[in-house]
């Protein structure tokens, strides 16, 4: 998608991820400017089912043609579910990043965690600023 | 105006049309081959013919003749001198890629490196029979010491990477030798991409330090990841915004306090030559580029050359042999390979590095001498400066902010970020498009710290009027791209080849061509 967005049912962190709470799970991305500022994602290195991610800590690699940059997990909590199809469709996080182009789904460690994280309206006044 | 800035096409991606040399398809020297054709023929040995698995064991001999092309001597010369007009290089025009230091080789140093008695030397000459040599890569060793103000030198490392591989190594063994064990390594998130690469080849982990508001060391995030665990910190001073950091005496205080070492990494010490020395900063070991400051071609794999530099604790350990110079008899020094360093990290490579390297590199120090290479360091600082203010005025001031706003050192960072919102142009677009004034462009998209980074690094071998020509150049795109942005997204429009598909190539290379 061209045009930045930033849905209002979301959780954001600063470095860009986003997290969808669903219950005791979690599905997690990054977002409509993160994707913008790597340029195309051509490959997508991600943690494995089981692996345990801490919030603020790496979880995944993403590379563009631009560079390699970590992705940052928003949530702390244990990897149910990786996007199978970002293996061979990396282009999903730039095409979707809210859709097809999620990262991982994850068991949440600690509920109490996303209340440090922003809503729509202050992830995007922080990018304003 | 300079001979770039005349071939400015004002063409648009839809009337663009390709030029003779882009409808000229490259074929291979492979595709040209014709089976039979030669380039020379042998005259006749004058000795009786001898099938060949009668001198060669037949478990040796290939199956078949390998697969080399067949062509006459003018086709290969043309087929050479045809894609050296392809490329772009230090000849061609301007070349301001930043932390890349592309600075003009003089020819002189050419010249010294081709004398036969230093090109026809074999690298398994004697030490008696090579006293020249060694007494060339002594001086050099002596020379670089001076640069860096460290004692001594290993010229071994061939590459700056390899250079900062074998100054981790020495940080192991130096560690080991106190007996301690430190795992982690302390690297700017302004650093090379190297410095970490080199981390983790050499079993450590690497740990990322802030950079603070103005450009430097963010010195509490450093005490924060300072403890007992940490066996060294590498730093490039000045760093990758062109800042050069001006804690670094404290910052050497806390890295040693803590019992780390202090790694200097050489990538932009043309900004200092004669000026400062690493060594004089706090710094135990230190890499140099030789293909940056010191008159090597960049690029293309090599061959290179990445020598360090170390204090006195840390000599003991540099890679072995060492050339040294010994009395010798009759007041006439000897030069010689010295084996015997017990605590030696080993050998970086065969042989002693690549001699050539190291003939180009003393000459151009003995050239410009002291004074010289100071006046070198002075003009790159000053161009670096000059262009610096030209581009932030106009409409460059606008779009292209710079990123840390102060007096640099030998390059800066642009932002193309309010370029990016207000024209809808990348950083990359415009950089395509200046490849159409013919200027290579800068480094983009590097330091990450800085949005759509655009890197310039004028060094100190460009006239005036060519960083003027430059910053007309960007001022004349940006002018452009305000009326219709679609012509240098569509960029570039005159090189051999068009924009070429990244993504394709990143995601599905072709990596063997088709036999």
């Amino acid at each position: 998608m061209s045009e930045p967005s930033y849905p209002e049912d979301l959780l954001y962190h600063p470095e860009h991820d986003w997290a969808r709470i669903d219950g005791s799970e979690a599905t997690l991305g990054i977002t409509w400017y993160a994707q913008d500022s790597l340029g195309e994602v051509v490959f997508f290195d991600g943690p494995q089912p089981g692996d345990t991610i801490s919030k603020d800590s790496p979880y995944a690699e993403v590379e563009s043609v631009k560079a390699v940059s970590d992705v940052i997990a928003p949530l702390s909590g244990e990897v149910i579910e990786v996007n199978p199809d970002l293996a061979d469709a990396p282009e999903a996080v730039n095409a979707d990043p809210y859709g097809t182009g999620w990262m991982v789904r994850i068991r949440i460690a600690d509920p109490a965690e996303a209340e440090a994280l922003m809503d729509a309206a202050a992830y995007r006044a922080s990018l304003e600023a | 105006m300079t001979e770039g800035s005349e071939v400015v096409p004002g063409t648009t991606p839809e009337t663009a049309l390709e030029t003779p040399q882009q409808a000229d398809r490259a074929r291979t020297i492979f595709e040209k081959s014709v089976p039979g054709r030669r380039a020379a023929r042998l005259a006749e040995a004058g000795i009786e013919e001898r099938p060949l698995d009668e001198l060669i064991p037949a478990d040796l001999l290939r199956d078949e003749p390998p697969g080399l092309p067949e062509v006459s001597e003018p086709e290969i010369v043309r087929h050479y001198n045809r894609l050296s007009r392809r490329n772009f290089d230090l000849d061609t025009g301007f070349y301001p890629l930043g932390s890349c230091t592309m600075k003009y080789n003089p020819r002189l140093n050419e010249r010294v490196a081709a004398l036969p008695s230093f090109s026809r030397l074999h690298p398994a000459t004697n030490p008696e029979d090579a006293q020249g040599a060694l007494e060339l890569m002594f001086l050099l060793q002596e020379a670089l010491s001076e640069i860096c103000g460290l004692p001594h030198v290993s010229l071994q490392p061939s590459a700056g990477s390899q250079g900062e591989l074998a100054g981790l190594l020495l940080t192991r063994a130096w560690q080991a030798d106190k007996g301690r064990n430190p795992t982690k390594v302390l690297t700017p998130d302004t650093a090379h991409g190297t410095n970490p690469a080199s981390v983790a080849m050499a079993g450590y982990e690497a740990v990322k330090v802030a950079t603070n508001p103005s450009g430097g060391v963010d010195l509490d995030d450093l005490r924060s990841k300072l403890d007992g665990d940490v066996a060294c910190l590498m730093l490039t001073n000045p760093n990758t915004l062109g800042l050069f950091d001006p804690n670094i005496s404290e910052i050497a205080g806390l890295v040693h306090d803590e019992g780390g070492l202090l790694y200097y990494d050489g990538a932009n010490l043309n900004a200092i030559m004669g000026l400062a020395r690493p060594g004089d900063m706090g710094f135990d070991i230190v890499h140099v580029n030789l293909h940056k400051s010191f008159s090597q071609p960049h690029g293309g794999g090599g061959p290179g050359a990445g020598p360090i530099a170390v204090s006195e604790t840390v000599e003991p350990f540099l890679p072995r042999p060492q050339v040294v110079r010994r009395p010798g008899s009759a007041g006439v020094p000897e030069f010689d390979l010295d084996f015997d360093r017990p605590k030696s990290i080993g050998r970086m490579r065969g042989f002693q590095g690549n001699f050539g390297v190291f003939v180009r590199s003393f000459a151009y120090i003995l050239s410009l001498g002291g004074d010289g290479l100071r006046e070198a360091s002075e003009g790159a600082v000053l161009n670096a400066n000059y262009l610096r203010k030209r581009l932030s005025e106009g409409r460059a001031g606008r779009y292209l902010p710079i990123g840390f706003d102060q007096p640099c050192m030998h390059e800066f960072v642009l932002s193309g970020g309010p370029m990016k919102k207000e024209l809808g142009l990348k950083t990359l677009d415009l950089a395509k498009r200046i490849l159409d004034f013919g200027f290579h462009p800068p480094t983009v998209y590097f330091p990450q710290l800085v949005e759509e980074a655009l890197m310039i690094e004028p060094v100190e071998t460009e006239s005036r009027e060519t960083l003027d020509s430059f910053a007309d150049a960007i001022e004349q795109i940006l002018e452009e791209a305000e009326r219709d942005p679609e012509i240098a997204m569509g960029a570039p429009y005159t090189t051999p080849v068009r924009r070429l598909d990244e993504v394709g190539a990143t995601r599905n290379p072709v990596l063997r061509e088709a036999a």
